[in-house]
């Protein structure tokens, strides 16, 4: 039998941001509304988890219902200033780039909240698998950032020996997994390493990172059928920013569905969270993380923010989204939601608001003046190029060898 | 010493390794409960438990994408792809991870991982059973490719697969599992237990990466062979009477450049035999690197002789299989050049 209507493809366009500062979308619910259930409840009880949105901090900064814990004003003076000053480094670093002092540069702007709240969650000895946007998760943990500079730059002093793009850090004692270019392939990855902590019974948490457009990999749903079939403690992590570069969240599958209610066709809990409130975050990471190690699995969790920088110094986003939705963030920005908290807590105030930026910003300028002295990627010294024919293997091979005495070493 | 067919040597390798390492661990699609389908995990599971060696969901990306994951945790996991035409699913997580892991990270991290994968043609499986993928690996830096051609080596190669600290792929030529392939298409495979490269020393040892082996010293002519090539090449030797030098390279890469600059260099003349397409194989990278180091030793031009560059057909294989009809062949032309 022929159709009588003529058949045509539904090609997703980008929508306006969900309701811009407006919070009453669809997809948005109040704060303090979404129950927080015990860390042992069954995927299937909480289905509707993957489509609320999980928020601590309401309009006036106040933090509400059963996500708000009990965070010290310690705890988030802590998580404002790492958030602080991950902005801050990202704008040095973006400005070096711009001073042609390295190829490349990735900001986080505005996603800080979710790197730096998580951390919180995650003890020693468990292992991030990360995207290129969560330098908040070293920054946070008072990584070096002159070591971050210099693997940015390309420097002489790069532990990636020059070898890897910048902000492909990778620093093992901070659990700060080896980035990979290839998309999703670090996510089934860290099941695996998850399920290797299991086996061993050592007790340590993975947390698998990964942006909303890359969900659409194949390795996302490898990772996510082996979490589901073998339960080991990994933290699935997707960071919806809603731009994969410029294509919008709706062209990875957005639109019809969730990213977190990826989750629930492989029985795996799923929360939806407000990544643009630190308090969220942690009360979020939090519980999946006491999942995770009281060994009852795996749980994925849709982190909701928004891209405010473009993707990359190789990016222009007026190409493709409207000047309206970069200025208004959706969920706002989460530093300064987090100071309207402490500063109502009465545990903040804008005069210090102001001084510790003003700080940040000179501990930022003075590591990168250091990092600068051991060279850039235009100028001064850089590792050897024989160091390239290192750590092809554990041994160099013969054929390695005779290579690098071919180039002249 | 007993007769160990190159299923029960592969088996015996992990088994030993199993017992002497808990950090090794044996998964993939039906290796559990059933041992696998070409049975190398047989027993595995019943002796070890199901969190040593267990079945996988059918994802040839998350097999060895959780075994990167594994390897850089500490494990050393050995992951069966059921067959090496199946690995394309994978190929993203063996090159573009496992084998830059250690490169990327300067050192930091590390997958040592070992990848078994059954290969080549000879059982009828047509273009989805019968590949012979050694080059898309050879290809890769930070990858060692080995591939036996016999019980004593498959068990020796794979124990030193699983203490390498870096990722293997491990070929295992599936025509000579059960046993050698004697040269003549219209008989039953020869058993293992009646050859002698079936003596398969009980317990641990370990044949070298990297080191190949003159499996028949001659002097008239150097034939370059792998895995099932091997028996072909000497088939077809004893056929046309040459006094040809066989070597079984056993790993492609690290490669054994000087046994083959050796023979090559005493004989003059070089026959490179492989059952992979020719465009591109690995017999390319032999032939130039005979020619590099060989040219003044040459009396004749290198030959190959190869599968076509053809998908593998199902009902037409032996005449895709390079045979020792064909090799014979070759080996007389190159005596007569």
């Amino acid at each position: 039998m022929m159709n009588v209507l003529p058949l045509g493809l539904h090609i997703p366009e980008p929508q306006p941001c969900f309701g811009r500062a407006d919070v009453s979308g669809s997809h948005l619910s109040d704060a303090g509304r979404v129950p927080r259930p015990a860390v042992d409840v069954e995927a299937r009880e909480i289905r509707h988890l993957a489509y609320d949105l999980i928020r601590v901090l309401d309009g006036d900064g106040r933090a509400v219902g059963p996500w708000s814990g009990a965070c010290t004003a310690d705890q988030l003076r802590s998580g404002l200033r790492a958030m602080l000053k991950t902005r801050a480094y990202d704008a040095r670093m973006t400005m070096m780039q711009r001073q042609r002092k390295t190829s490349f540069y990735m900001q986080c702007t505005g996603e800080e909240a979710i790197a730096c709240g998580s951390l919180t969650a995650l003890q020693a000895g468990d292992m991030n698998f990360p995207t290129y946007r969560q330098q908040g998760l070293l920054i946070a943990q008072d990584w070096p950032v002159v070591d971050m500079m210099c693997q940015v730059l390309s420097n002489e002093k790069d532990r990636m020996k020059g070898r890897q793009l910048p902000v492909f850090y990778s620093a093992r004692e901070a659990g700060f997994f080896s980035i990979s270019g290839n998309l999703a392939t670090q996510y089934v990855q860290a099941v695996g390493w998850a399920m290797a902590s299991a086996m061993r019974g050592e007790g340590r948490v993975a947390a698998a990172w990964i942006g909303e457009g890359a969900t659409a990999e194949n390795d996302f749903h490898a990772a996510l059928v082996f979490a589901s079939v073998y339960r080991p403690p990994v933290i699935l992590n997707v960071v919806n920013n809603q731009w994969a570069i410029s294509t919008a969240q709706s062209v990875a599958g957005g639109e019809g569905a969730t990213f977190a209610a990826r989750a629930l066709g492989y029985g795996i809990p799923a929360l939806r969270v407000d990544g643009n409130d630190y308090l969220a975050v942690h009360a979020a990471a939090c519980w999946a993380v006491e999942r995770a190690r009281r060994n009852f699995g795996p749980t994925l969790i849709e982190w909701v923010t928004y891209r405010a920088a473009p993707h990359s110094t190789s990016d222009d986003p007026s190409k493709y989204r409207a000047q309206e939705d970069q200025a208004a963030w959706p969920l706002g920005d989460p530093i300064e939601r987090l100071k309207d908290h402490l500063i109502g807590r009465g545990a903040w105030s804008e005069p210090r608001h102001v001084q510790l930026k003003a700080e940040l910003d000179e501990e930022i300028a003075v590591a990168a003046k250091e990092a600068q002295s051991y060279g850039t990627l235009m100028e001064g010294t850089k590792c050897s190029p024989a160091s390239m024919f290192d750590d092809v293997y554990k041994q160099m091979p013969t054929h390695l060898r005779e290579q690098r005495q071919e180039l002249g070493f | 010493m007993p007769s160990l067919t190159m299923i029960e040597a592969v088996r015996d390798a992990m088994d030993v390794m199993m017992a002497r390492d808990d950090r090794v661990v044996a998964f993939g699609q039906d290796v559990g409960r059933f041992g696998g389908v070409f049975r190398c995990t047989d027993g595995l599971q019943g002796k070890y438990g199901a969190s040593r060696c267990f079945d996988t969901p059918i994802s040839e990306s998350g097999i060895v994408g959780i075994a990167v994951g594994m390897g850089a945790y500490g494990l050393r996991p050995v992951a069966e792809i059921q067959f090496a035409d199946y690995m394309y699913p994978a190929y993203d997580q063996i090159v573009s991870e496992a084998a830059r892991l250690r490169f990327r990270s300067a050192g930091e991290f590390s997958a040592p991982i070992v990848v078994r994968m059954p290969c080549g043609g000879g059982i009828f499986g047509a273009q989805t059973h019968s590949q012979s993928p050694e080059a898309l690996f050879t290809h890769v830096a930070g990858l060692k490719t080995v591939i036996p051609s016999n019980p004593y080596d498959a068990k020796g190669l794979l124990i030193a697969a699983i203490e390498d600290d870096d990722p293997v792929v491990f070929l295992e030529p599936k025509r000579i599992y059960n046993g050698p392939f004697d040269g003549h298409h219209d008989r039953p495979i020869v058993p293992w237990s009646k050859h002698e490269l079936s003596e398969t020393p009980q317990g641990h040892y370990t044949v070298p990466i990297g080191e190949a082996v003159v499996r028949r010293e001659g002097s008239e002519v150097s034939v370059l062979a792998y895995g099932t090539m091997v028996h072909v090449a000497e088939a077809a030797r004893r056929s046309v009477g040459i006094d040809a030098e066989i070597i079984d390279l056993r790993s492609l890469v690290p490669l054994d450049i000087d046994t083959i600059v050796r023979s090559v260099t005493k004989t003059g003349r070089c026959l490179i035999v492989h059952e992979a397409t020719r465009t591109s194989g690995f017999g390319a990278e032999l032939s130039a690197l005979v020619q590099e180091r060989c040219f003044y030793h040459l009396e004749t031009p290198v030959v190959r002789v190869t599968g076509w560059d053809t998908p593998y057909p199902h009902a037409q294989e032996w005449d895709y299989f390079p045979g020792p009809n064909r090799v014979g062949r070759a080996l007389m032309r190159l005596m007569e050049a």
